[in-house]
């Protein structure tokens, strides 16, 4: 355990930070068994009053209780998003990679088109027009996130199409489902592993960013819409909006850690003179 | 070799000009679908709007905005609309949407630009310090920095400096993008313009800034572990030679790329820093038009950032060029 964390501090402290999130996400109905909309008190109490521990917004509401509960819609956005988008990324990028050819050009360009237009307006414009919700965020979330999957999982098959034991599969009749299942898909998963913790991290951005505009799901607590909330009222009370704005730094700073630790374990040659 | 280089161009850029009409027409299409996708006909929207919603009365929208013709009829005469550059009109504001954009434009060009270069430069200039000493102390620092603006939540490093710069120390302004009460002109309002875009430009300028670090960083000492660097140190060029002609020249490029490509980011970017500062520009009117649910402005915000975007990314194109030795013909 200890080697662990000296030679993988990174990984080490960006799982204690996500374990932590988790454990919060899961025990807020226990730690604040009330509504997180409840108005429980006197407005602008500062952090560290004997009612409130993080202090209270502009209608009496529990802050520390808001962020407890809002823990669990970031973390669901942003892994559910996650896995939608990977899904699409791979199964383009695999499609893209093993077929070659024209489908591999329609398939680039159409990955070209999501990176180069401002992907944060299109989500804007597709959570506006489908109305707010936990689903038309994912989905928002997962549908401007593919591209930079597909190119990785593309980059890897065409690398592991020209490997030996690949070849060996081919010429010896296995069939291409089998090919791409059982040789390509699982020694092209490490980098897309790395990929996915860091889209999480991206995710939670991209949600709070939303919620914070007000294209939250209204039925759903979220750390965007804290601070979005404050922002109108931060001359009188700092904390409603930088609390929970500080919970999306930590969330995001842990996931960032978690990818960049997981490159490196995964990626053992890569010394480290090369990792920041 | 210059010769060919400069022969290459017209070609060069008439292809990319090619390209990007192939996305505007994409971008176009993807309005059309998202138009139509909207829960409730575009005529029940607009219907509901006016206030009246009488079975006549949605025949006869439906009949002027030709939405009783098939789909692909309707597709052709959006296209023809936008081609003509009719994007339609802001209901909220009663004004055309392509007016009210032009109007706001300047000031997220303004905005988002100088961001941009300082992002770029300073991100460059402490990438390759980074990239000197990997591990050492300054490193360790600029990278821990990196890291830290990284994981910051744009709206939350503009809500930070508001409090700090704008509501404790009181040194500078945090809305709008000029003083509104008093007139001021020539070299007066110039001041006070850039008094106000001081804490909007860092904010948009931290995160971009720790994107470029960390690219040129990585990018810097990939390079330095090629043969030909150990070429020019064996033939006793000097460590700062090595640095910035050397290393520097061919780790700059895969920096443009992400830059060029990051434009779009930007522009999304900037409608959290202006909705922040009440800068008024494309994106805190992206917000307004959120709130009205104003979607033929929201689309047409959407077309227009995607164009400004296109025509820069053929600026990174041909600043590419100018770079990349090896870059020659098509």
């Amino acid at each position: 355990m200890t080697t662990f964390i000296r030679r993988f501090p990174r990984m080490a402290i960006g799982s204690a930070i996500m374990l932590a999130i988790v454990a919060m996400a899961l025990t807020a109905p226990i730690l604040f068994p009330f509504s997180p909309w409840d108005m429980r008190g006197t407005p602008f109490e500062p952090p560290g009053s004997p009612e409130f521990l993080l202090g209270s917004d502009a209608l009496g509401r529990d802050i520390a209780a808001g962020i407890a509960h809002g823990a669990w819609v970031s973390l669901m956005i942003g892994g559910v998003s996650t896995m939608v988008s990977l899904g699409i990324g791979v199964s383009l990028g695999a499609l893209a990679g093993y077929v070659g050819g024209r489908i591999d050009d329609a398939v680039m360009r159409f990955a070209e088109f999501f990176q180069t237009i401002p992907s944060f307006l299109l989500a804007i414009l597709l959570v506006a027009i489908f109305r707010p919700s936990i689903f038309s965020i994912i989905a928002a979330i997962a549908l401007v996130s593919w591209p930079p999957v597909a190119r990785v999982v593309r980059a890897e098959f065409l690398s592991l199409r020209k490997r030996e034991f690949v070849q060996a599969a081919e010429v010896l009749g296995v069939s291409h489902t089998r090919v791409v299942w059982q040789t390509l898909l699982p020694n092209a998963l490490p980098p897309v592993i790395v990929l996915g913790s860091l889209m999480v991290a991206n995710a939670v951005l991209t949600e709070s960013a939303l919620s914070f505009l007000g294209l939250g799901d209204a039925n759903w607590m979220s750390w965007g819409f804290l601070v979005g909330s404050g922002r109108s009222v931060i001359r009188m009370g700092w904390w409603i909006s930088v609390l929970p704005g500080v919970a999306i730094f930590i969330t995001v700073l842990g996931l960032n850690l978690l990818g960049e630790g997981l490159q490196t374990w995964l990626n053992p040659r890569l010394s480290k003179r090369d990792m920041p | 070799m210059m010769q060919s280089r400069l022969q290459a161009m017209p070609r060069l850029i008439g292809w990319r000009v090619i390209k990007m009409a192939a996305m505007v027409l994409a971008i176009v299409v993807v309005n059309f679908l998202l138009i139509h996708a909207a829960p409730g006909d575009p005529a029940s929207a607009i219907a509901g709007q006016s206030g009246q919603a009488d079975a006549e009365f949605m025949r006869q929208l439906r009949e002027q905005f030709g939405l009783d013709k098939p789909l692909p009829v309707q597709l052709w005469i959006y296209i023809q609309k936008v081609l003509t550059l009719d994007l339609g009109v802001s209901h909220r504001l009663q004004r055309p949407v392509l007016t009210v954009i032009f109007e706001r434009l300047p000031a997220t060009l303004l905005l988002t630009g100088t961001a941009f270069l300082i992002a770029l430069t300073s991100g460059i200039a402490l990438g390759v310090r980074a990239a000197r000493r990997p591990g050492g102390v300054a490193d360790t620092i600029i990278m821990g920095a990196s890291l830290f603006f990284y994981a910051t939540p744009l709206f939350l490093v503009g809500i930070v400096l508001v409090l700090v710069f704008g509501v404790w120390l009181n040194w500078l302004p945090t809305f709008g993008m000029e003083t509104v009460d008093v007139p001021l002109h020539g070299l007066a309002r110039v001041a006070d313009v850039a008094r106000h875009a001081v804490l909007p430009v860092i904010t948009l300028a931290v995160f971009y800034s720790a994107v470029y670090v960390r690219l040129t960083r990585a990018s810097m000492v990939e390079v330095s572990s090629h043969p030909f660097i150990k070429t020019a140190r064996a033939k006793g060029a000097t460590e700062s030679r090595i640095t910035w002609i050397h290393v520097l020249r061919n780790a700059l490029l895969p920096v443009i790329t992400l830059a060029g490509i990051q434009a779009g980011h930007l522009i999304g970017g900037s409608v959290l820093v202006e909705t922040v500062f009440a800068w008024p520009g494309i994106g805190s009117l992206a917000f307004e038009a959120l709130l009205a649910r104003d979607y033929d402005l929201l689309l047409g915000i959407f077309l227009c950032t995607s164009v400004v975007v296109l025509i820069f990314n053929l600026l990174t194109d041909l600043l590419y060029l100018a770079f990349d030795p090896r870059v020659e013909a098509l």
